[in-house]
């Protein structure tokens, strides 16, 4: 194979520069030469090729990129059976986040990488998710700092009159958005990463169409394939998306309104980081919440703490343990109307009228039309099944060779950099590398104001762990208040907290919730990740004064019976 | 929460500041047992566990755990219960020894502060007694709890609710009425002991409004903190906090009369008027010559042109030379320039009064402007107006001269910076420069405007502008 390469190389080489069609060159050289068995299959296709005008058209279909390493294109004809040679080392469906960073990755390993996207470049988290909430984030922040007349007197400032202009925020959110789009484009295209337009859909093993309606498909094959497609909302039954007054995350992230009074359905990380902007624009928000209290899936100490900050003191009010049974939308003068439900019982319990719901229910993966019944795999509630490598599980329960799946579409953890995380590991698996990624190394954070971010368990997992399995579970905290930094700023409100192992160490969860949480939590996740243990870390030195110190106040304040793993380290002259 | 406890017992001392172990419960014995004052002296078998005050602002706690249960024996200073104020979670622990004989209010719960939360028994043969009255409680507390605020509209002043009565909690457990307030209403009234069940609301859809809950309270809004800081100030001192408490002085009415309440239209006519008291008005007058723009109007009416529309388009190219006439203000410190100029025109409609907008009145030409009224009224006639519709205007238009009426005088609506008031183009006399008389279309135009930012001489200058266009509007159809 490499040797064929080389020659095909060398030849296209020392013909004119601008090499048109290097399966012309290929061909040109299967004939001319002997061909020793390990070419068999290339021989064969290189000769299903031989009119010059197939050979065209096969570059059509194959980006002219020929003298990538050493893959002859060849398969366009057969179906069924697995190719022998393939158009690429790793194709992925879908350019979010996750496929982002998975060929990114690839490329840094020397994979000839492509990437299929239907829609565009950055897929939820760039276009309708994290990127252009956290500008209108941006600037609920700014609003709440100049609206808290108490705040800035209190820093000695007077401003008069903040106002905005819903368009100019609008806008800003679309421009960040198109710019990290753009971005994104960029560094694959520079690096060599082929985009191919159109709806990906595997075919068979290795073998992955695509294509836009109204034009011809276009039959790709890949030694890998990584199914990266994310994830849409989720909007319960009974609810009408108008897009105007009951909408989606989607259509919210473009603030073509801002209603007097909006009801969120749902209060987990969407529906809390958009009650902070909406509130900031000087909406009213009640919030419609299934589970017995808002913020599940938040560490209750932090959940509680959060409420008593982001809830209860600003024009919110809640409605916990209903479904919104049925929503619909404004019309004929009519507010929208929510029919709210018992969760339990499932009688009627109210109905509001509001101007606009708000639809945060969560979020559902987007693995229709993927062809995965090519490959007899059945999704469970839409998500891929995979195994802890991103291998995709069939219907039998066995893996399906050359297949993985990662990101919302499996569901394991929907978070855009999780994905990401799982498309290197996947790259790192494929180029020979075996490697488990440990999810709960992976940080959350919810861009409030003030933030919350967590990693690793919640104190009742832990405890419910340490049960299990037999150890004793400590908790530490410290509060903001005690920081400099955070005082400097007048922002003392928040909380850390560690949840850790006394007897030997290991970090289990850490939470926090206060000024610049999000970016405070990266200490405790690579700790985890790296297995980095409490005593060890306590001797890390912290810049004074600094929000990270509230971190080495409370690695400090842990008590742990495990002594330093490393000795003293040999002095370093300075 | 059992775990906030266990993690209490580990933590080190910094972060325990903030989650204070608290002084004690405000023991009371029960009242069945006339007691000398010295309570410390005295043998109570019995004593009740009361909701204690965490916090000067707190007015009621929630049980978040129960750290003993019913049965356990307490010594002095141990931790019982750990409530949540609305500041914080507290462990509150006892100053008494005994058995926690029954506990009244259980966790999730709430009580208002002084209510008895739990019985506390000296020894074991007092429980039984104990457990008996603490039935009695909790049966008394189950009536009182799932009963809405009062019903009834009360009309005496709120403040009189002497009693913590189980005020709307902010989970909101509505009955059958169909009483619709946002949170934040729901927030102040409960802040200011408003019965929102008396309040009649004028915001959208007759929603109660933070405002109807504030002028209900007697307080004026927290937002517009309106400071007369400009001192050249002609006008009278803003009357809004004595009109509000108004009624109280009313006379009686008169026997035999009507009450009719207003609708909800009218209830917003009449909010935005006591509103616009509090900002200081005034007024210029200015004769325009209308002979061109009649002779305009004749032509261009077959295309449906109206009158409304061909001063809503002069206004606006006017405004476009005068920002200033199409600013606001807001707060009383600043100005707010608006990006649009758009002309909200004042219409009568049966037993009310709405102002439909033609917004970017400058930017479309006048067909478009005048099709676009032409939908708009429609709309306010069926009442279909959408909330930008009505709200959005930076400069209002007010015409009676259709009537006949040859001068008034409007009242500047609150949030807009002026409003044009159009008498009836009648034919009168006037010389010109060199003495001859002849006879021209006039009208009277006056314009009120609020002095914290137009002066005087800003409106003249806009008056002669728009004076011209009307002289010379072959500008409008442009």
């Amino acid at each position: 194979m490499h040797s064929s390469l080389s020659l095909s190389f060398s030849q296209a080489t020392a013909a004119a520069i601008p090499r048109p069609n290097f399966a012309v060159d290929s061909l040109v050289f299967a004939q001319s030469k002997p061909l020793n068995l390990r070419f068999c299959g290339l021989r064969r296709e290189a000769f299903g090729f031989s009119p010059l005008t197939k050979s065209s058209s096969l570059r059509v279909c194959l980006p002219a990129r020929g003298q990538a390493r050493g893959k002859i294109s060849a398969s366009v004809a057969d179906n069924g059976t697995a190719p022998k040679s393939f158009d690429y080392d790793l194709i992925i469906i879908g350019a979010g986040v996750g496929g982002h960073g998975a060929a990114l990755h690839a490329v840094e390993k020397g994979l000839k990488t492509a990437i299929i996207e239907g829609d565009v470049v950055g897929g939820t988290c760039v276009n309708r998710g994290c990127v252009p909430s956290k500008a209108l984030l941006a600037v609920s922040g700014k609003m709440r700092e100049l609206q808290s007349e108490h705040h800035m007197k209190a820093l000695g400032l007077q401003v008069s009159a903040a106002g905005y202009d819903r368009q100019g925020v609008a806008d800003h959110a679309n421009n960040l958005a198109s710019k990290i789009r753009s971005n994104l484009t960029n560094s694959m295209k520079a690096l060599g990463v082929d985009i191919l337009t159109g709806v990906g859909t595997i075919l068979g093993p290795q073998k992955v169409k695509y294509g836009k309606v109204g034009l011809p498909d276009k039959i790709v094959t890949a030694k890998d394939i990584i199914i990266a497609t994310g994830s849409v909302p989720f909007v319960p039954k009974g609810i009408e998306v108008d897009g105007k007054t009951v909408i989606t995350s989607d259509h919210a992230l473009k603030l073509e309104f801002v209603p007097d009074w909006i009801a969120i359905v749902g209060s987990g990380y969407i529906g809390l980081e958009f009650s902070d902007v909406y509130t900031a624009l000087g909406s009213e928000v009640t919030f419609i919440e299934a589970l017995d209290q808002l913020m599940p899936g938040f560490d209750p100490e932090i959940g509680k703490l959060a409420q008593r900050v982001l809830i209860n003191p600003r024009k919110i009010d809640y409605h916990t343990g209903v479904f919104a049974s049925k929503i619909t939308p404004a019309r004929d003068g009519k507010p929208v109307t929510i029919e709210l439900i018992d969760a339990k019982t499932k009688e009627h319990k109210d109905t509001l009228e509001v101007d606009a719901a708000l639809i945060a229910t969560g979020r559902a993966p987007f693995t229709n039309g993927l062809g995965l019944e090519n490959i007899n795999v059945v999704t469970q509630r839409g998500f891929v099944p995979v195994d802890e490598r991103m291998r995709v599980i069939d219907a039998n329960g066995n893996l399906v060779s050359h297949l993985y799946c990662i990101g919302d579409a499996n569901g394991k953890m929907m978070l855009a950099h999780a994905a990401s995380a799982q498309g290197i590991s996947v790259v790192e698996q494929v180029t020979g590398r075996d490697h488990v990624l440990n999810h709960l190394s992976i940080p959350a954070a919810c861009f409030t104001h003030p933030e919350i971010s967590m990693v690793g368990l919640t104190e009742p997992q832990a405890r419910e762990k340490a049960e299990m399995e037999g150890f004793e579970v400590s908790v530490a905290k410290t509060s903001f208040k005690a920081n400099t930094k955070a005082l400097a700023e007048n922002e003392g409100e928040g909380l850390a907290k560690l949840i850790y192992r006394p007897d030997n160490g290991e970090i289990l969860g850490v939470h926090i919730f206060g000024l610049h949480a999000a970016d405070l939590i990266h200490e405790a996740s690579n700790a985890i990740a790296l297995g980095t243990r409490i005593q060890d870390i306590k001797f890390a030195v912290h810049a004074h004064p600094t929000l990270s110190e509230v971190l080495d106040e409370l690695f400090k304040s842990a008590k742990v019976q495990a002594h330093a793993s490393t000795p003293v380290s040999e002095p370093v002259a300075v | 929460m059992a775990s906030q406890f266990l993690s209490n017992a580990t933590v080190s001392s910094p972060f325990s500041s903030s989650r204070p172990r608290l002084s004690p419960f405000v023991f009371s014995r029960l009242p069945s047992k006339p007691l000398p004052k010295r309570v410390f002296i005295v043998r109570s078998k019995i004593r009740e566990i009361f909701m204690p005050a965490l916090s000067s602002t707190m007015t009621e706690g929630k049980i978040v755990s129960w750290i003993k249960s019913e049965g356990d024996k307490l010594s002095k200073g141990e931790s019982v219960v750990v409530v949540e104020s609305d500041k914080a979670d507290m462990d509150v622990e006892t100053f008494y020894d005994g058995i926690l004989a029954a506990i009244v209010v259980g966790e999730g719960e709430t009580a208002p502060v002084g209510a008895p939360i739990g019985i506390l028994a000296e020894t074991e043969e007092d429980i039984a007694e104990a457990k008996a009255r603490a039935g009695s409680k909790s049966a008394a507390a189950a009536a009182i709890a799932p009963s809405p605020a009062p019903p009834t509209s009360n009309p005496a002043p709120p403040i009189s609710q002497l009693k913590p009565a189980p005020a709307p909690a902010v989970p909101v457990a509505e009955g059958p009425r169909k009483t619709v307030a946002t949170p934040y209403a729901k927030k102040l009234a409960k802040q200011h002991k408003v019965d929102i069940a008396s309040l009649v609301g004028t915001g959208p859809f007759g929603r109660i409004s933070p405002a109807d809950v504030e002028a209900a309270a007697g307080i004026t809004p927290s937002k517009t903190n309106v400071e007369p800081v400009v001192v050249a100030q002609p006008t009278a001192p803003p009357k809004a906090a004595a009109a509000a408490s108004a009624p109280s002085s009313l006379p009686p009415p008169v026997p035999g009369s009507t009450v009719v309440p207003f609708t909800t239209m009218q209830a917003a006519v009449s909010k935005n008027m006591v509103d616009s008291l509090s900002v200081p008005t005034f007024r210029v007058g200015y004769p325009v010559t209308t002979d061109a723009l009649d002779a305009l109007y004749e032509k261009v009416k077959p295309k449906g042109v109206t009158m409304t529309a061909l001063l809503a388009k002069a206004a606006a190219m006017a405004l476009v030379q005068h920002p200033v006439v199409n600013a606001s203000c807001k707060d009383g410190k600043s100005f707010t320039y608006n990006s649009n100029i758009n002309i909200a025109v004042a219409v009568a409609i049966n037993g009310g009064l709405i102002t439909p907008v033609l917004q970017d009145a400058d930017k479309l030409d006048l067909y478009l402007l005048s099709q676009k009224w032409k939908e708009l009224v429609e709309k306010a006639r069926a009442k279909q107006l959408q909330p930008q519709e009505y709200n959005s205007g930076t400069f209002t238009l007010s015409n009676l001269g259709m009537f006949g009426v040859d001068r008034f005088d409007a009242i500047l609506p609150p949030g807009q910076g002026a409003i044009m008031a159009v008498g009836a183009s009648k034919p009168t006399v006037v010389a010109d420069a060199d003495g001859f008389f002849t006879v021209r279309n006039k009208m009277l135009v006056n314009v009120t405007a609020d002095h914290r930012i137009v002066y005087g001489a800003d409106l003249a200058a806009f008056l002669q502008t728009f004076s011209k266009i009307v002289e010379n509007p072959e500008t409008l159809t442009l």
